[in-house]
């Protein structure tokens, strides 16, 4: 189970819209606790970098991934995943998205049509390198 | 020994370690050290010719090895090796 916190809600959100017709992208940190459920208490945004066309695209800089891993550290807290937009499209991830995840990582996919904001949904790479959807609990704001 | 950082997604197969010692002298001889200590990790590394994933960049200090010399990239006692997952995606 995965539960956001509101503030990281909003952000998520705001970030889609905003980022519109681009995919947005950004961290996720929180804790886990020792029944494997994932509180995301901080989301931080990060500039998506992919050359070419970013309705469809996102990518992280290498050099962002090493700043958020000394956050996490700096921060005491831990790197839990990573979200971004599916601008007119489902929050469902692609091959592309499969092909490129990490395990560990929770891959949260939030959709939005022509600016309004769809559904928020959250993945996970098994064993057998296949995203499955975590349950997903949002805080109502 | 120069010190690896392991990212937080591949801490699963290093027993929850985030910082490892190696002894190798060259980063090929690192990830050999690395996949031999940690056999899991090896998928994630590796693709199935033994080169590193398109989806994996290995970094001595603040710069990638594809900027440097590779596998062949010199590793001393103080390098800092950081191990760089791609984070990459798109909607369809």
């Amino acid at each position: 189970m995965i539960v956001l916190e509101t503030d990281v809600q909003k952000l998520i959100v705001q970030e889609a819209v905003e980022s519109y017709p681009n995919e947005c992208c950004g961290f996720l940190y929180g804790n886990e606790d020792s029944n494997g459920r994932r509180i995301i208490t901080l989301a931080r945004v990060v500039t998506n970098v992919k050359d070419g066309d970013k309705r469809r695209r996102f990518e992280i800089s290498p050099h962002d991934y090493l700043e958020a891993e000394r956050y996490a550290e700096e921060q005491q807290i831990e790197l839990l995943g990573v979200y971004h937009s599916h601008p007119d499209h489902p929050a469902i991830p692609s091959e592309h998205d499969r092909a490129a995840a990490q395990p560990f990582f929770s891959y949260i996919i939030i959709s939005v049509n022509n600016k309004e904001p769809g559904a928020i949904r959250s993945w996970r790479l098994n064993d057998d390198w296949q995203f499955e959807e975590e349950n997903n609990h949002l805080i109502a704001y | 020994m120069a010190t690896i950082i392991i990212p937080t997604p591949l801490r699963k197969f290093t027993n929850n370690t985030a910082r490892l010692n190696v002894q190798a002298d060259t980063i090929a001889k690192t990830v050999d050290e690395l996949t031999l200590n940690f056999p899991d990790l090896k998928k994630h590394l590796l693709d199935d010719n033994g080169n590193i994933r398109s989806f994996v960049n290995i970094f001595v200090g603040n710069d990638d090895i594809r900027n440097l010399e590779n596998g062949d990239t010199v590793v001393k006692a103080d390098t800092v090796i950081s191990i760089v997952p791609a984070i990459a995606g798109g909607n369809f």
